[in-house]
């Protein structure tokens, strides 16, 4: 299939999932503020950080606050991550696909843009936010149920899989990280109720409380650690996205299990068998900063051999490339 | 309501005569109309225009920061067109296609016809879209237009004549399509009894004729849409084609040309096109020959085509012949290379670039309707009878200024279809593009685009304008021929 075309599959996939991902964290983070004692200040500067936009953030405003945060990750579109910007990157995609994906997915992706721009409209201010911050990961799952079943599990909709699969394992890694270096070492919330509301926040950011629940029973930190990092069958957990992604990437080449054929096949193939044979203890041994900081290179990396092996063909390679195919 | 109040209003009606009885081959819709209750009428309308939108039949619409895309609105009358007709209108295309292919294929040669005198060479030679480029090249089978959509008026006399050749990138053939796709589903009944010829099969023939093109021995040969993307207000039309046909669509930064053939980038390396249908103009292909600053363009892309290694439909340089001032001498083409007289005629014009002429237009700027040579889809001309006194003095300055870029046609009567407006029927004025593929042989899609002007009383159809579209039915009338029925 064509590079753009694959491409563009890829982001569409991503940006819809970043999306979500967006509304997530701030849905979960008005769930904790309305827990928390008063007095304790609500907690918004790690919301910037863990979409990594701090510095645009500081250009354009000058307190951390609520009204600013959810603003800045909602609709303004001098952030490139926020969930306005995110779906109209999706839909210029998804446009330029518009003969590759279903009709279907089409029509859902320009609902769910009109959903958000709509809000936007309203000054930016969000009258209940947890409504709205729903609606919108439903519309997420919406497209992504509607790419499942009207579309053909062909290259394309691998490519797309695969996109959405290695921006889940990064916001998830992010979501661990960030939550843990600054908002938990508060250390005078250790062994309070309120440590266990905290370690609950980061699960609901992740949709992953109540399968926690039925695995684990008892909130320990390192068992969530575990959960969020190592499970292979929780959909949002780091291991069980990389199997996904992995997968995808060799349906498209056909490669078996443990071989690869190019360079992003190696990155990948190599980054998942780390994780399979990775224990919590191994990660404490690290340390889960040092772990999670490794991890999200390595995500980054793959992105970039991906971008290599099939969306940027030099034009140089050309007959070599073409004489392999005959 | 329906028909007893309708008012032809002294024009050429396309479904009655000025007795208001219903034309040849209309009969059966008219009696479905009039057997309909106006709510369910309405219904229809609404519900087609409805699936429209759900189909994605859309244009974007420009400088709309909402991204808000709109149906090119559509009427559930249909344009009908007898048979017999039919059969002069189409006979009439293929000699006049059959004659412009001739006429582009000997001025980037021996230039015969302007050796002899027939058509003055300044005049062609300073076309704009005469290409010096082209000189000397020789497309597949001597075949420089494969894809036509010429646009065709009925006048006050129930005459058709040509308008424009439009023999560069033609669009609207989807809307054909998705027309009658919508009208099958509105009225199965009105269509069944009405025996229409088909169009499904366009975009079937439209790939065999791009197959046809090849130049390569490959056993299937490698064909694409290439479009200039998404921001083109036929990108619908550009990807609705590329499905239809099961081909790719590709943008300008799919290609790159090495060692004289032209590549598509897959994600499993570099693939060689054979034949590329291109959306886009002459001006913007190839930076190397033509515009260098051209960001859609593929540069090498006429090295490989000189080379014989791609095909392109349609080739370089047919653009000549869509000059208006060269328009005016097809007429003299089909004698010429035919040696025939023309079947479809020519709306009458007066090319300022002669003496005699310019005065007569400026004389009578009122009456005229003018044109600027270079220009399509009702862009830079006077409407004289609707414009002010003081834009045709304005008008009349730039024409002094420069004759040849201008020429002038009389102010048609167009023919008008009954549409529905609000809770009646009302005449409103129409055109006809026919599609024409030029391969093996030549195909005219029966029927076409008819395009309609909404608005009360104007004369113009473009979607920009209020212009909306009808299904236009070729339709069989009178007794069953001898040999029994067709169908």
């Amino acid at each position: 299939m064509l590079s753009r075309v694959a491409e563009s599959m890829y982001w569409m996939a991503r940006y819809v999932e970043r999306a979500e991902n967006v509304a997530r964290i701030m849905d979960a983070n008005y769930h904790m503020i309305l827990d928390l004692p008063t007095g304790i200040g609500e907690q918004w500067e790690p919301l910037i950080v863990t979409t990594g936009d701090e510095e645009l953030f500081k250009k354009h405003y000058s307190e951390f606050n609520e009204e600013n945060v959810v603003k800045f990750l909602t609709f303004d579109t001098r952030n490139p991550n926020s969930i306005l910007s995110c779906l109209q990157m999706a839909r210029e995609n998804a446009r330029s696909v518009r003969e590759w994906i279903s009709s279907e997915m089409w029509l859902q992706i320009n609902t769910f843009y009109l959903l958000v721009k709509g809000a936007s409209r309203r000054g930016g201010y969000i009258e209940l936010p947890h409504e709205f911050f729903v609606e919108v990961m439903m519309a997420s799952h919406l497209f992504t149920g509607l790419s499942q079943n009207t579309m053909t599990h062909g290259d394309g909709w691998q490519f797309a899989r695969l996109g959405r699969m290695l921006e889940r394992a990064d916001k998830t890694a992010r979501i661990i990280d960030v939550k843990y270096f600054i908002l938990l070492p508060s250390i005078e919330y250790i062994g309070t109720p309120f440590d266990h509301i905290l370690w609950g926040s980061i699960l609901r950011s992740a949709s992953a409380f109540e399968m926690y629940r039925k695995r684990y029973g008892q909130v320990v930190p390192d068992q969530i650690i575990e959960f969020l990092t190592l499970d292979t069958e929780f959909p949002r957990a780091i291991h069980h996205c990389l199997i996904i992604a992995e997968l995808s990437l060799r349906n498209i080449s056909g490669t078996m299990r443990g071989r690869f054929t190019n360079r992003a096949e190696k990155a990948l193939g190599r980054l998942l068998a780390d994780i399979d044979y990775t224990t919590v203890e191994d990660i404490k041994a690290v340390g889960l900063h040092e772990f999670l900081d490794g991890l999200q290179t390595r995500l980054n990396h793959t992105g970039e051999v991906i971008y290599e092996t099939f969306f940027s063909i030099p034009a140089a390679t050309a007959a070599t490339q073409e004489q392999t195919q005959l | 309501m329906r028909f007893q109040s309708y008012d032809t209003g002294g024009f050429y009606d396309e479904m009655f005569d000025s007795q208001l009885q219903p034309r040849p081959g209309v009969e059966a819709v008219v009696d479905r109309f009039n057997s309909l209750p106006l709510e369910e009428l309405k219904y229809r309308q609404q519900s087609a225009e409805k699936a429209l939108l759900q189909m994605g039949i859309t244009f974007s619409v420009y400088g709309d920061e909402q991204g808000t895309e709109r149906i090119f609105p559509f009427d559930i009358v249909p344009r009908i067109i007898p048979q017999n007709e039919w059969a002069e209108i189409e006979a009439g295309l293929k000699q006049r296609i059959k004659a412009l292919n001739m006429f582009i294929d000997d001025l980037y040669h021996d230039q015969k016809i302007l050796k002899d005198g027939i058509i003055p060479e300044e005049l062609v030679l300073s076309a704009s879209g005469y290409r010096p480029e082209c000189v000397g090249l020789n497309p597949p089978g001597g075949i420089w237009c494969h894809i036509t959509g010429t646009d065709l008026v009925r006048g006050g006399d129930g005459k058709f004549y040509v308008l424009e050749d439009n023999l560069r990138c033609p669009s609207g053939v989807s809307y054909v399509l998705e027309n009658r796709v919508v009208m099958k589903r509105s009225f199965p009944r009105a269509f069944d009894a009405a025996r229409v010829a088909p169009v499904v099969d366009y975009p079937n023939r439209l790939l065999k004729l791009l197959q046809f093109m090849a130049r390569s021995t490959r056993e299937k040969p490698v064909v694409a849409v290439w479009t200039p993307g998404v921001y083109n207000s036929a990108y619908f039309e550009h990807s609705f084609l590329a499905q239809q046909m099961g081909i790719e669509l590709v943008e300008g930064s799919d290609l790159v040309v090495v060692d004289d053939r032209v590549m598509m980038r897959t994600t499993t390396g570099l693939k060689p096109v054979d034949v590329l249908y291109r959306r886009i103009d002459d001006d913007f292909i190839d930076p190397e020959v033509f515009r260098s600053d051209s960001m859609l363009g593929v540069p090498g892309l006429m090295r490989a085509y000189r080379a014989g290694r791609v095909a392109l439909a349609n080739a370089p340089g047919t653009g000549v012949a869509d000059d208006k001032a060269v328009y005016a001498y097809v007429p003299e083409m089909i004698r010429y290379y035919l040696d025939q007289d023309a079947i479809l005629n020519n709306v009458e014009t007066y090319l300022c670039w002669r003496d005699k002429d310019l005065q007569h237009v400026l004389a009578n700027l009122d009456k005229l309707v003018v044109k600027k040579v270079g220009e399509s889809g009702g862009y830079g001309m006077l409407v004289g009878p609707h414009a002010s006194e003081k834009e045709r003095a304005e008008y009349g300055e730039q024409v002094k200024a420069n004759p040849r870029n201008f020429i002038a046609q009389p102010t048609l009567a167009l023919s008008r279809v009954p549409t529905l407006i609000d809770d009646h029927f009302e005449g409103r004025h129409v055109d006809l593009r026919p599609y024409v593929l030029y391969g093996e042989d030549i195909y005219v899609m029966p029927g076409g685009l008819t395009r309609v002007a909404l608005k009360k009383g104007s004369l113009v159809v473009n979607s920009s304008q209020g212009g909306g579209s009808k299904d236009t039915w070729v339709v069989e009338t009178g007794s069953v021929q001898e040999g029994g029925d067709q169908c």
